[in-house]
């Protein structure tokens, strides 16, 4: 039969089913009523159902469990594996719970496609299932209740309707809730089921007996081919095949029969069965490929059952495995080992170990300096202990004295320094607090520990040797000056006469009287006792220095003015007239010219010249005129010799006049630097001549130079003989003033910085060891200067008393400066005009 | 043959000095590593004579170190841990690149410590050397235990610190051993006296944790030294409690490790069950006696000692035994807004008992109402119920009264009062030119009277005040005294010349008078003689002007250091008289206003009864 006739046949027996279903429709109403009855014995066919799945499930649990179990016996040793396997059990569980959500999902839809599907199918299927034989007893069960389900949809069939609304249902379900679902579906089969399990109450029976079945068991089929039956039935009788048809007759019925080509044989019992339309779809989807059921649905909306969420009513209503309350075999076996090895002491609990651990990393004290406190250590080579903290003084407590908290001002500068904190007086601010709990905490407190931290590591230490000394004691210890009286102490005598600057002073040598020179050209004649002016002899020139001879029988004084060097005689009328009488007679007459050749050079240096009657009328008796302006003079100690320096540099600068046969020299022949001062020794034959810089010494019997002394200055202004002759006192203008020892180095014995300025006279007493130094500040310096007998003993200088001196003038104060020949009396020339003595 | 030439700085302050760089290469550490071991073995840099020499002939400046120190440290079994801790830090670092996180828990569990007690035995071989290291040990200390948990300081160190700052403080408490205590802004400064040596340290206030700023401090450098102090402290405190006959460690009521339920106990009640630890003595070591008080001092004549200096030392001595006992036997009750941790120390330090609220604080012994309370110490201006039986004192009575060594007059401190200042124990007084303010002079000097202690004074009596206390200073005070001497010497010059002037005005006005005294010289006549009076400044006047003189022999060699020890002697009185000048315009301030309250006063009874 070609494959459009059968399919024409196959649409005619549709039509012919379709027919027989409306019968069922009319009939399957009356029925009604009993389905409502056998709605409860339904629900527990389904629980028995379900129970069987949860069966497997338990196992699975079980299993699951057992997993669990391992790894927390696991993870009771070591702690870090517990999270992992815990979170790979809770995929596991998760996992499986798909898994059966997937399985109750399945189950779900077969049943209804059962139920769907079974209307159709009516005793091919039976004979399929019966056939196989192989499936267990429930299976078979399973398939008989199917059966009937189905013969009684068939006998009740309900109208179209309701079917519709099932579908309609179905769809309905895939945008409901899972619990709504889950509720729908029940309700669904509900619905369907009651008419199966009537149909199963009343034939199900008998049904059994009905039908013969094949018992032969899964052997090959052709084993009975040679034999007329084929198998046993259930009582053991011979299941007798069918007739076999030979090939014509099968060619005859292919020729005949529509429903040939989907006929056929059943190996197991060698009858025909012809497939129906179903049946052929379903081959036909096997074939395909495809879900054999052609109403599943693969792309079903998921429906999650065995959620998190806590259902009202519990999906699966039957109880727990007893196995899931037994404490698994197994693990109890592990669990014994454990306690085992922990009993013998072979492994220790997680809490053992951490307090253990905690115990080893506890500090442990013991005695480390043995009881004596005594051992031997190694520190770092030369140790430097780090100095202690300041203490805190009283500004830093919290309630200080009210003198320690600063006022506005102290707070203005406070503010000032807020951007370079480090030079305010205190890192704190001192405040007061009424009471004890009103003090903050102090915000510096830990960077200051810092600090205090990186000073101990950081700071370069060394050891520096600390003082003890106080100011006081770096001040040298010298006797008192209230044990060295006398000496003058203050002002006594102002002489005012001069005009201008008193440049020098002079006593007479018996201490009478007074000659000074200054400034205006004028020498005047003082006397001592009364301050009174004698005399004044105007010589026109200012008046650089005067001297009053030192030799007794004469009565002369040498006055240098300009370049020419007088000597005057002061007059009769003071003091012993006889003396100045026999001077006059004296120096009237001048000595045989022979006497007086002198060389060249010498007299392009000097000059003596005859005084005008003018001139000895003022006084003037011999005048000698120098090649440049005199600067210093001075007198042997005898009297005769007058040693004049001018202001020029070389050999002719210093000039030694000899009066009584009035005839001058030039001792040097050359000399470096610009004379300052030339001083006769005052005990042997010396001459020291002061440069700027060095102070050198001639013999002039030799004629050759003994010393040079070096100050240390840079200029030299005068100096000064001790009467003794073995020391020297140098006055410089750089302030200083140089004690030499002639005995004893070239090189000051001590510098005094007595003076603030330029330090331009001193002077030795004759008779007192005292010493006086004056200069450009207004203070003369009164010193004690004890020369000792003893070699070996030093020299005593103590200075004694500053006394005020005359007024500063044009930045110029003391001029000069002579002491009393007997009295520690002290004669200053001020450059204020004025001469003062001072008692 | 050429000899070799020596080559530069191969011997000599060159070789002797390392610079930092050097040292590192040497000792193949990292600078962190070389940090950390310097601070824990006590290495610093150090100044050298010649810079430049020691530099190698490098400019500028750079650390150095001792060659001696580094080759100190080269023997040094740390460092062999320090280089194993490296290669333990790369297997964490490894672990965490790898995400084993499991095994890098494990690593950073088992990190490795070092053990440094060694290198405390090694700095300081005696104990008393390791006492006079102590102070910065105890500050620092007491500043971690009061320290949250911070990154780069482990709970467990400030927990260590905790409980070794209290087993100290036992220490002290049981051997009475405080001496000195202030309050100060910056907190509370504490003085004891171990073996002859004194220890100083301070607690900081309340909250003194505060986020400091990555430049400001680094905590990591702080958490070092403080690893090498816990261990120090700790054997001090084993070797003070064995030698205080005590069980070391102290039973304290409470754990101070770290473990136990430290997550349930706050920052508040751990300081208060602190204190309450603080307010029980520790157990004593079974069988031994009580620490037999020491003998005493008995007088040996030697030599270099002056008999002055031993009755000096055993005044002390004496002083100080009636320290220890200064609460003995007093009951104090502290109320609840006085600080109590520096007070209950303080109370039990020198024999007293304490108590506190017990609704509040843990540790409490007895109640408020108990009626032997001698003291309470309240900190508020007023209070409602008051019990008779006892005084009410604020905080600084206490303090005060261990520093004066005696209970004071409690007077000034009573409830409300506005309280005296509260004057450090620690500045010396024994150096000259130091201020000393009038309230420190009134406690050493009885007879002293301040300025503004009795406002009844008239103003005449405050001229004799003033002239007492100017009589009191010249000896110490160097300036008031110039002061004197030269108005002294400018009424010298003043009257020398109104002496002159009335002679001349006598020559001048009566030839009679003169004639006749003449007359009265001539005729032979005894009289009584008038004793010659040297003016009493002249003399110092005249020393005054011959130092001056002196001072000017100073030698060229020590010019320099004479001129800036004036200047800071200068420097010292300047302070000294701007101090005092504050004070007295303080005082007059208030005296003026006590004044100004008076008459008001006055003015209104007058008012009053006009009425």
């Amino acid at each position: 039969m070609p494959p459009l006739k059968a399919g024409l046949s196959l649409k005619r027996k549709i039509e012919t089913e379709n027919k027989v279903e409306s019968k069922y429709e009319q009939e399957s109403s009356n029925t009604k009523g009993l389905e409502e009855l056998t709605l409860s014995e339904l629900n527990i066919e389904g629980d028995s159902t379900d129970s069987e799945h949860e069966g497997n499930e338990e196992g699975s649990d079980q299993d699951q469990d057992e997993v669990l179990f391992k790894d927390s016996d696991v993870s009771s040793l070591e702690d870090e594996d517990v999270e992992y396997a815990s979170d790979e059990s809770s995929e596991l569980t998760d996992s499986e719970a798909e898994g059966e959500s997937v399985n109750s999902n399945d189950n779900n839809n077969a049943e209804s496609e059962d139920s769907d599907t079974e209307s159709d199918a009516e005793s091919g299927i039976g004979h399929t299932h019966g056939s196989s034989g192989s499936e267990s007893e429930k299976q078979t069960l399973k398939n008989k209740q199917k059966k009937k389900i189905a013969k009684q949809k068939i006998k009740t069939k309900k109208p179209d309707k309701d079917l519709k609304e099932k579908s309609q249902n179905k769809k309905g379900t895939t945008s409901k809730g899972s619990v709504d679902r889950l509720a729908d579906v029940i309700e669904g089969s509900s619905q369907m089921q009651p008419v199966e399990q009537k149909d199963e109450y009343e034939s199900g029976d008998t049904s059994d007996e009905e039908e013969r079945r094949n018992t032969v068991g899964d052997i090959p089929m052709w084993w009975y081919n040679e034999y007329p039956h084929i198998g046993y039935d259930l009582d053991g009788r011979k299941i007798v095949k069918p007739p076999q048809r030979d090939q014509i007759d099968e060619f005859l019925k292919k020729c005949e029969d529509p429903d040939f080509w989907r006929t056929v044989r059943d190996p197991s019992t060698g009858q025909d069965v012809v497939l129906s339309k179903e049946d052929l779809q379903l081959i036909q989807r096997i074939r395909e490929g495809q879900v054999p059921n052609p109403d599943h649905d693969e792309y079903q909306p998921w429906v999650e059952w065995f959620s998190r969420e806590v259902l009202a009513t519990p999906l699966r209503a039957f109880p727990e495995h007893k196995r899931s309350f037994l404490p698994s075999r197994s693990e109890q076996l592990q669990i014994a080992k454990i306690v085992h090895a922990l009993k013998m002491g072979w492994t220790k609990t997680r809490k053992q170990l951490a307090a253990e651990r905690r115990d080893r990393r506890e500090k442990k004290f013991y005695n480390l300096w043995g009881s004596t406190g005594e051992g031997e250590g190694r520190a770092p080579h030369r140790p430097v202990p780090p100095p202690r903290r300041p203490p805190p003084p009283h500004a830093e407590s919290y309630n200080p004295p009210p003198e320690y908290l600063l006022d506005a001002k102290e707070m203005k500068e406070w503010n000032k320094l807020k951007e370079t904190p480090w030079k305010r007086k205190y890192t704190f601010l001192p405040t007061r607090h009424a009471s004890l709990r009103e003090v903050p905490a102090y915000q510096r407190f830990v960077r200051e520990r810092f600090l205090r931290c990186l000073d101990l590591y950081l700071a370069p230490r060394a050891i520096k040797m600390r003082l003890t000394i106080s100011a006081s004691e770096l001040v040298p210890r010298l006797p008192s000056p209230r044990e060295l009286q006398p000496f003058p102490t203050g002002e006594a005598l102002c002489l005012r006469g001069h005009a201008a600057p008193v440049r020098s002073v002079d006593f007479e040598p018996s201490g009478q009287y007074i000659v000074s020179g200054g400034d205006d050209g004028a020498v005047k004649i003082w006397e001592t006792s009364t301050g009174r002016c004698l005399r004044t002899i105007e010589l026109g020139e200012p008046v650089s220095r005067v001297l009053w001879s030192p030799a007794p029988a004469l009565w002369l004084v040498a006055a240098a003015a300009g370049s020419r060097l007088l000597l005057l005689n002061p007059g009769t009328r003071i003091g012993h007239h006889r003396r100045a009488a026999r001077t006059d007679l004296l120096l009237d007459e001048p000595p045989p010219q022979h006497d007086v050749q002198p060389d060249e050079r010498t007299a392009s240096a000097v000059k003596w010249e005859r005084v005008t009657p003018e001139d000895w009328a003022k006084g003037i008796r011999i005048a000698i005129t120098h090649f440049k302006p005199i600067v210093h003079v001075s007198w042997h100690g005898r009297g005769d010799y007058v040693a004049a320096s001018v202001r020029a540099e070389g050999g002719r600068a210093v000039c030694v006049h000899q009066v009584s046969r009035r005839r001058s020299q030039l001792p040097l022949a050359r000399l470096a630097g610009q004379v300052q001062a030339a001083h006769f020794h005052p005990a042997r034959p010396l001459l020291a001549v002061a440069t700027q810089r060095a102070v050198r010494l001639y013999d002039l019997l030799k004629q050759e130079l003994v010393r040079k002394l070096r100050p240390g200055a840079q200029w030299i202004s005068d100096f000064a003989f001790h009467p003794a002759g073995d020391n020297m006192l140098v006055a410089s203008y750089d302030r200083k003033c140089m004690w030499f020892d002639l005995e004893l180095s070239p090189r000051p014995y001590q510098t005094l910085r007595l003076h603030g300025g330029a330090v331009r006279a001193l002077a030795f007493h004759r008779r007192y060891p005292l010493f006086a130094t004056g200069g450009d500040d207004a203070h003369v310096v009164v010193s004690h200067g004890m020369v000792y007998n003893d070699l070996l003993q030093n020299p005593l200088i103590v200075p004694l008393k500053q006394i005020r001196g005359p007024e500063v003038k044009d930045e110029l104060c003391v001029l000069d400066l002579r002491f009393h020949p007997t009295q520690p009396w002290l004669l200053a020339a001020g450059a204020d005009s004025t001469i003062r003595l001072y008692s | 043959m050429v000899s070799k030439k020596k080559k530069k700085y191969s011997s000599g302050e060159g070789a002797q000095f390392m610079t930092r760089k050097a040292a590192l290469k040497k000792l193949q550490l990292s600078l962190k590593d070389f940090r950390r071991i310097c601070i824990l073995k006590g290495i610093y840099p150090r100044e050298p004579r010649n810079r430049k020499r020691a530099q190698k002939g490098a400019g500028g400046i750079k650390t150095l170190y001792h060659t001696k120190d580094i080759k100190f440290l080269l023997h040094e079994p740390i460092i062999w841990k320090l280089r194993e801790l490296k290669v333990y830090q790369q297997k964490i670092r490894r672990a965490r690149a790898q995400r084993e996180y499991g095994k890098m828990r494990k690593f950073l569990r088992d990190y490795p410590e070092i053990n440094i007690d060694h290198i405390v035995k090694e700095r300081y071989p005696t104990f008393v050397d390791a006492l006079r290291d102590l102070d910065d040990c105890l500050t620092l200390c007491f500043l971690f235990s009061t320290f949250p948990s911070l990154k780069k300081v482990p709970r467990d160190q400030s927990f260590l610190c905790r409980r070794l700052t209290v087993e100290f403080m036992h220490a002290v408490i049981a051997a009475k051993a405080l001496r000195k205590v202030f309050v100060s802004v910056k907190g509370f400064y504490y003085q004891v006296e171990f073996e002859g040596q004194t220890i100083t340290w301070i607690v900081p206030h309340h909250f003194s944790f505060q986020p400091q700023s990555k430049d400001e401090v680094d905590f990591k450098i702080m958490a070092t030294f403080v690893e090498f102090y816990t261990m120090m402290l700790g054997f001090v405190n084993f070797k003070l409690y064995h030698s205080l006959n005590l069980v070391y460690p102290p039973k304290l009521p409470i754990g101070f490790s770290s473990e136990k339920d430290k997550d349930l106990i706050d920052e508040q009640s751990y300081v208060s069950e602190r204190i309450a630890a603080m307010n029980i003595s520790p157990a004593k070591i079974e069988g031994s006696n009580e620490v037999e008080e020491l003998p005493e001092i008995d007088i040996f004549p030697t030599e270099d000692n002056d008999p002055q200096k031993l009755e000096e030392a055993k005044l002390e001595a004496e002083k100080i035994k009636k320290l220890k006992t200064l609460f003995k036997g007093l009951k104090f009750y502290i109320n609840r807004e006085v600080p109590r941790e520096p007070l209950v120390f303080i109370i039990r330090c020198f024999g007293g008992e304490c108590s506190w609220d017990k609704d509040h604080f843990v540790g409490a012994t007895f109640d408020e109402t108990d009626e032997t309370i001698a003291y309470q110490i309240v900190d508020r201006p007023s209070m409602d119920k008051q019990y008779l039986s006892r005084y009410y004192i604020q905080p600084q009575w206490v303090f005060d009264s261990v520093n004066t060594r005696t209970l004071l007059p409690i007077n000034k401190y009573l409830i409300g009062a506005i309280l005296p200042p509260h004057l450090s124990p620690f500045v010396d007084t024994i150096k000259d030119q130091v201020y000393i303010p009038p309230e420190e002079r009134e406690l050493n000097d009885p007879n002293f009277k301040p300025l503004n202690a009795d406002s009844s004074g008239s103003e005449i009596e405050e001229a004799s005040d003033e002239d007492k206390e100017e009589q009191n200073e010249p000896d110490s005070e160097d300036s008031d005294a110039e002061r004197a001497i030269t108005k002294q010497y400018q009424q010298e010059v003043d009257e020398d010349s109104s002496q002159d002037e009335e002679e001349n005005d006598d020559d001048d006005l009566d030839p009679e008078k003169k004639k006749l005294a003449k007359e009265k010289k001539k005729s032979m006549r005894v009289t009584t003689g008038v004793t010659h009076k040297e003016h009493p400044y002249q003399k110092e006047i005249e020393d005054k002007q011959a130092f001056r003189l002196r001072e000017k022999l100073v030698r060229k060699k020590h010019r320099n250091l004479y001129k800036s020890m004036k200047a800071g002697q200068e420097k010292r009185k300047k302070e000294i008289w701007l101090l005092r000048k504050k004070r007295r315009l303080h005082d007059e301030k208030i005296k003026d206003e006590k004044k100004a309250e008076k008459r008001k006063q006055k003015m209104q009874a007058l008012e009053a009864t006009s009425i």
